[in-house]
């Protein structure tokens, strides 16, 4: 039955009218407790890395193990402590991380946070960039499917954004290749930039590392737009994943907000279809999308990893591979444990961004 | 008519007119036909009534005025809103009618209000719609319409989110932005519904006071009969998608013509009439073992993330009985329900002292309050949600048995065939699924889980809120017999004071967690001592126009005093 | 109220499983939806199944009795979709893979689904400080990237060297580690929303047992949209084994196939233009992953009664039909 009038009231304990109203305050109160839950979260991730990864066994035997006679290899191990007790161990890397150390590498003797202020950057532009094509792509198409529901817009708009799921970046970096860079030759297939604007960019004063923000701040024209080039395609490959991802969560939630009362209520004051679902649809959407696509972060992370290694460009996924391969388990750990940190610190900032666009935590 | 009749004359004409209206829905089961061949008109300046029980088609025949249909709905015939036939405007057409020449007050004020945007942004955007005006005069406009529903300092409150508002303000506000515009006609779907009776007389006072003053013809749907006695000047009653009866709000209620109004009216609960407690000079088993006392007892819920908690129950002292049904009236957020849950231990108190058949719930622990709970019953409001949507009825009932008693598969086949017809369900239908029941006879079988072991306390937390009248007085009905032959004492939690008169003896009224006042019902509730009962009882709208224009006036005086 | 009562229902046990009573209900472009994903889900399966009987050749087999297959041979003749550059048949390896996948994902949802169900089950309904541990625990994990997890959890497993069994049960068990997490939040939400429903309460005055409780009133209730985290967590199972895969976590070419292990040694011959050695196994993924979304999605649809699409032009034509009865 669709006729409904529940009669009566629903008094529930919790439903009570609220104490007086606080105003200020609060929402700084949330940004407080929200920033205090990043340290149990960052700390879990940090302990079960760290027992997973010594628990099989010591990190030099599996890098060198071929190599060297097991009496250097010992003495290797007793150098590096490794055959201490594991809580030894753990409690001084602890220790080490409280002050910004996370360890060096065993192949290239390389501080981990050197590898951060190195790559990281690279890792940042594509995430970047990724993102601007996922938005983009994601949030007003997310809208046109939500308002068009169960017709052809709806249906053809979710196909593409399953396929955009279903497609593994690897697989749509290895079609835009062959596509735009091998028979097309539109585009370059490999790296951030031509060597030769690499080189300019690197040797700038103080550079952020982000070549298309350095490009610009230089005025070189010409290496902007070589760096544009290179920076296209791996855009789209990881974009379109993330893209795909919004569409869906854009969709959902402004369905979901579409049949509220609220929009009833302005449809019955004559604003236009239009407006009810760019303004009184999507505002209220917003807030759950914003915390969903913060969960999305690890997602893009992940998708970083493999698009990096798909486009060889050299950031934080790509030196990641390049460790596995080598099986240097150190270097692994630290950037894995660096990358939660960036995970946890992420969702802090979304979280916040959230409750800034919600007027019931804002006041 | 005993309130100030508006002078208007017949030739003014009709602001809406239904023709022929037949409305169906399509749902897994099929078309569902939801209205059938209703007219009706309404003139200018008229408050007409549209009454009915749930599934009677009222709600979605006041909606097409506004050209608003479900998705999976469809409509026939006409609905001419001055002139202009709404089922058949599209587009631009029908929205320049929308908000300029009908508007709507929704049933759940917060749910109509989006909580991100602020309530003059609301208001001034049905205005704009409309008119090519600045922002600057726009909003002068909505100040205005909020001053008109009377919403101190509208200059700084136009600017406030809704959540900053009370749910009484929220209702104003909804029909303020319905006013914006002056519209000829206001339909209004249960517009106080979900509201508490003291703010609901505020609201049904301000509708009035806005027909006399702006001329408007309101359009209200409602349920309750004391709604409909208190503001409408014509009804119409609905069933089963049809107009049943048609008159003027005097006549329908002293002389009503068809056998189904007769019956709906009959079974309204009035309140003063058929109280439990008439005749009584005294708490008539005040000797008897006492089953439940508490003494200074506190219920304090605690807030998350250091928002601050909330006192749901506060110094609470109470007496029940053995054999004695106990009435606890309160509006939303008194803390009867939290009462009646703690009582049971669904709740933990805080602090004092709460004896439950001698066993002291200060020191609860589940283990050893185990035993006793087979002395205890419990109904609970909602009959859809009180049984496991994948056990049968059968299954449900025997549960209390299965988990007290050992009796072996027949005995307790037979026993639960037992119980289901001690509350009038055929045996039938213990193999049935819950879905498979209606509303009331849900009800039924949750009080024959409830009385599975003939418990010495039973508590009904709000039976019978979620039921239609008709089946609620069938319900009430049953529960009188069924504690007149067992005994069983009870605690009776309700809002509707109407109700909790004909049930109980004895009546305690709480107020944001403490007990104003208690006594004998008859006494309580026709006679109160504290302010804040006086309002309460006179805000109740009772089903009789002549009363209740006598109660309307004894609120205002409640209301100038102070 | 709003349910009105339903005729007993005596349909066959048959209609009431979860694809076949979905088929029957939707209609239209939801419909439409629902079979292709059928479809595609019955090749992959089919392909997986008789993998033995439709390859030509063996996944891991680089010559036969008339010497070694050509390296890097464009598609035709005897190799339909051409060979690798270690000279497998493109072709047969894709069909294996189809193998190798089921089995992982298989192996994969069905411990984390017992495991995550059980935790959720009881952290949700017991609560305490075993509940705010497993919370805790549980968010921390599910906010890391599951693709590094995995990683972490084939180091640990296989210490990265694959063997026969390691390699498939170590992508496996990664895969089942990242994913308790999920299943456990779904159930154990679901089972804090049940707990105060009012049937669950009346249970609990009642004086029925916790065990009781959470066997007869909240397992079937709480795990009713399993069918559905059933079918997502299928498909992201298979991207993260193809991703561990592509990084070279995944299976030696000998032991088993495996398509993300083809993908990675594709992309160098994607640079010279050799286009049959990635795109077979990358469309073997899209393919199995699209059937299964399609499948899950428009079950998710029809389960949700607001999602559910009636035709208003049907309603249209009953009503003017039925309008003089």
């Amino acid at each position: 039955m669709t006729i409904t009038s529940p009669p009566g009231q629903v008094p529930s304990p919790l439903a009570a009218p609220k104490p007086a109203k606080q105003k200020g305050g609060g929402f700084l109160r949330y940004v407080i407790t929200r920033f205090l839950l990043i340290i149990p979260t960052v700390f879990i991730l940090i302990t079960v890395v760290f027992f997973l990864m010594r628990v099989t066994g010591d990190p030099i035997t599996a890098a060198l193990g071929g190599r060297l006679t097991p009496d250097q290899l010992a003495a290797r191990i007793h150098e590096a402590g490794y055959d201490r007790p594991l809580f030894i161990q753990y409690f001084e890397y602890l220790g080490q991380i409280f002050t910004g150390n996370l360890g060096r590498t065993l192949t290239d003797n390389t501080a981990v946070t050197d590898i951060l202020t190195t790559y990281g950057a690279a890792t940042l532009e594509l995430a970047i960039n990724a993102v601007l094509v996922a938005l983009i792509v994601g949030i007003p198409l997310g809208l046109v499917a939500a308002k068009f529901r169960d017709r052809y817009p709806d249906a053809i708009l979710r196909v593409l954004a399953i396929l955009a799921y279903a497609t593994p970046v690897f697989f749509a970096g290895l079609l835009l290749k062959l596509i735009f860079g091998v028979w097309l030759h539109w585009l370059p297939i490999a790296g951030r930039a031509g060597w030769q604007t690499e080189l300019q960019l690197t040797t700038l004063q103080a550079p952020t590392g982000i070549y298309w923000l350095d490009a610009l701040r230089s005025g070189n024209m010409e290496a902007f737009v070589n760096v544009t080039q290179h920076a296209i395609l791996p855009a789209i490959a990881l974009g379109l994943l993330t893209g795909g991802v919004f569409l869906r969560l854009v969709r959902t939630n402004a369905i979901g907000t579409l049949g509220r009362e609220y929009v009833e209520a302005g449809r019955s004051r004559g604003v236009s279809e239009f407006r009810l679902t760019t303004k009184h649809a999507y505002r209220p959407a917003l807030i759950p999308i914003i915390t969903v696509m913060g969960m999305q972060i690890a997602l893009l992370l992940g998708g970083a990893v493999l698009t990096e290694t798909t486009f060889e460009w050299k950031g934080l996924g790509f030196k990641l591979a390049e460790y596995l391969t080598a099986r240097d388990f150190v270097a692994v750990q630290g950037i894995v444990v660096l990358l939660a940190i960036i995970v946890a610190f992420t969702n802090f900032i979304v979280d916040v961004l959230a409750a800034l666009i919600d007027p019931r935590v804002r006041y | 008519m005993s309130h100030a009749a508006p002078t208007i004359t017949e030739d003014r004409g009709a602001v809406l007119r239904v023709e022929g209206l037949n409305i169906d829905f399509v749902t897994d089961a099929g078309a569902v036909p939801a209205v059938r061949g209703v007219d009706f008109t309404v003139k200018a300046g008229e408050i007409l009534a549209i009454v009915g029980e749930s599934g009677s088609g009222k709600s979605v025949t006041a909606r097409t005025a506004l050209g608003i249909m479900a998705e999976n709905g469809a409509a026939s015939g006409a609905v001419y809103l001055n002139g202009k036939d709404m089922l058949t405007l599209h587009g631009a057409d029908l929205r320049a009618a929308r908000g300029r020449d009908v508007a709507m007050v929704f049933q759940e004020p917060s749910t109509a209000l989006n909580p991100v945007y602020t309530v003059g942004w609301q208001i001034m955007e049905g205005i704009r719609a409309h008119n090519k005006i600045s922002k600057k005069e726009a909003k002068s406009r909505a100040i205005e319409a909020m001053r008109q529903v009377g919403i101190p300092d509208p200059e700084q409150r136009v600017d406030y989110y809704p959540h900053q508002f009370s749910g009484g303000q929220k209702q104003r506000v909804v029909i303020a932005a319905a006013l914006a515009l002056k519209p000829g006609l206001i339909v209004a779907d249960e517009p106080t519904t979900a509201l508490d009776v003291t703010v609901q007389a505020e609201i049904l006072s301000l509708l009035r006071e806005l027909r006399s003053e702006l001329g408007t013809a309101i359009v209200i749907i409602t349920h309750n009969m004391g709604v409909v006695a208190d503001i409408a000047d014509r009804v119409i009653v609905m069933n089963q998608g049809k107009i049943v009866e048609e008159a003027e709000a005097l006549t329908l209620f002293e002389a009503p013509q068809e056998e189904y109004t007769r019956s709906l009216l009959a079974a309204v609960p009035h309140l003063g009439r058929e109280s439990a407690s008439e005749g009584m000079a005294e708490r008539p088993v005040a000797g008897a073992e006492v089953l439940v006392e508490a003494k200074d007892l506190v219920v304090h819920f605690p807030g998350r993330l250091g928002t601050p908690g909330f006192t749901a129950v506060d110094k609470v002292d109470l007496k029940i009985h053995a054999g004695e049904v106990y009435g606890l009236v309160g509006e939303s957020g008194s803390g009867k329900t939290t009462i009646g849950r703690t009582i049971a231990g669904l709740n933990r108190m805080t602090s004092g002292s709460l004896k439950v058949l001698g066993y002291e719930m200060a020191q609860f622990k589940e283990r050893s309050f185990k035993p006793l709970r087979e002395q205890i019953g419990f109904v609970f409001q909602d009959p859809a949600a009180s049984f496991n949507p994948h056990l049968t009825i059968g299954e449900c009932v025997a549960e209390p048995l299965m988990v007290h008693r050992e009796l072996g598969a027949s005995a307790t086949r037979a026993k639960v065939a037992q119980l289901l017809e001690a509350v009038q369900l055929p045996s039938g239908f213990a193999n049935r699924y819950p879905h498979e029941l209606s509303g009331g006879q849900r009800q039924r079988a949750s009080l024959a889980r409830a009385l599975a072991l003939e418990p010495k306390l039973l508590i009904a937390d709000e039976p019978t809120s979620a039921l239609d009248v008709s089946v609620q007085a069938k319900v009430l009905q049953l529960f009188r017999e069924l504690q007149a032959e067992l005994g069983f004492a009870a605690l009776f939690v309700s809002h509707d004071l109407a109700v909790v008169d004909q049930l109980a003896t004895w009546v305690g009224v709480l107020f944001r967690g403490t007990l104003l006042e208690e006594g004998l019902g008859s006494q309580v509730l026709a006679n109160p001592r504290n302010d804040y009962t006086q309002r309460l009882t006179a805000s109740l709208p009772v089903p009789d126009p002549r009363e209740q224009a006598q109660r309307r006036a004894r609120i205002e005086e409640l209301n100038a005093k102070g | 109220m709003s349910t009105a009562t339903l005729p007993a229902s005596n349909k066959s046990w048959v209609q009431k499983l979860p694809i076949i009573s979905h088929l029957k209900m939707s209609s239209g472009l939801q419909r439409g939806m629902l079979v292709s994903g059928l479809i595609l889900t019955s090749l992959f399966l089919s392909t997986a199944i008789f993998a033995p009987l439709i390859a030509p050749f063996g996944f891991a087999q680089s010559g036969d009795a008339n010497g070694d297959f050509p390296r890097q041979a464009a598609p035709g003749g005897e190799f339909i979709w051409g060979t690798t550059s270690g000279g497998y048949d493109v072709f047969s390896r894709t069909v294996f893979g189809a193998q190798t996948a089921i089995f992982v994902i298989i192996a994969a949802v069905v411990m984390s689904l017992f495991l995550g169900v059980l935790l959720g089950l009881v952290s949700g309904y017991l609560g305490g400080w075993f509940d705010r541990i497993m919370v805790v625990l549980a968010d921390a994990i599910y906010a890391f990237p599951s693709l590094l997890l995995a990683i972490v959890m084939s180091i640990v497993i296989s210490q990265g060297q694959s063997t026969v069994f390691g390699g498939v049960m170590a992508a496996a068990i990664s895969i089942t580690v990242v994913f308790i997490p999920q299943y456990f939040r779904v159930v154990r939400a679901e089972v804090m929303r049940l707990k105060a429903e009012p049937f669950v309460e009346s249970a609990q005055v009642i004086g029925a047992s916790p065990w009781r409780v959470m066997i007869t009133h909240l397992l079937r209730n709480a795990t009713r949209t399993l069918p559905l985290i059933f079918t997502l967590n299928a498909t992201e199972a298979l991207l993260t084994l193809a991703g561990l895969g592509f990084l070279g976590f995944g299976i030696e070419p000998t032991s088993a196939s495996e398509w993300g292990y083809d993908l990675n040694r594709a992309m160098s011959d994607a640079t010279s233009g050799i286009w049959w050695t990635g795109l077979f196994p990358g469309l073997a993924i899209v393919i199995t992953v699209l059937g299964m979304t399609l499948v899950g999605e428009s079950m998710n649809d029809l389960n949700d009664p607001r999602l559910r699409r009636f035709s208003r032009k049907k309603a249209k034509r009953i009503t003017q039909a039925g309008a003089g009865a």
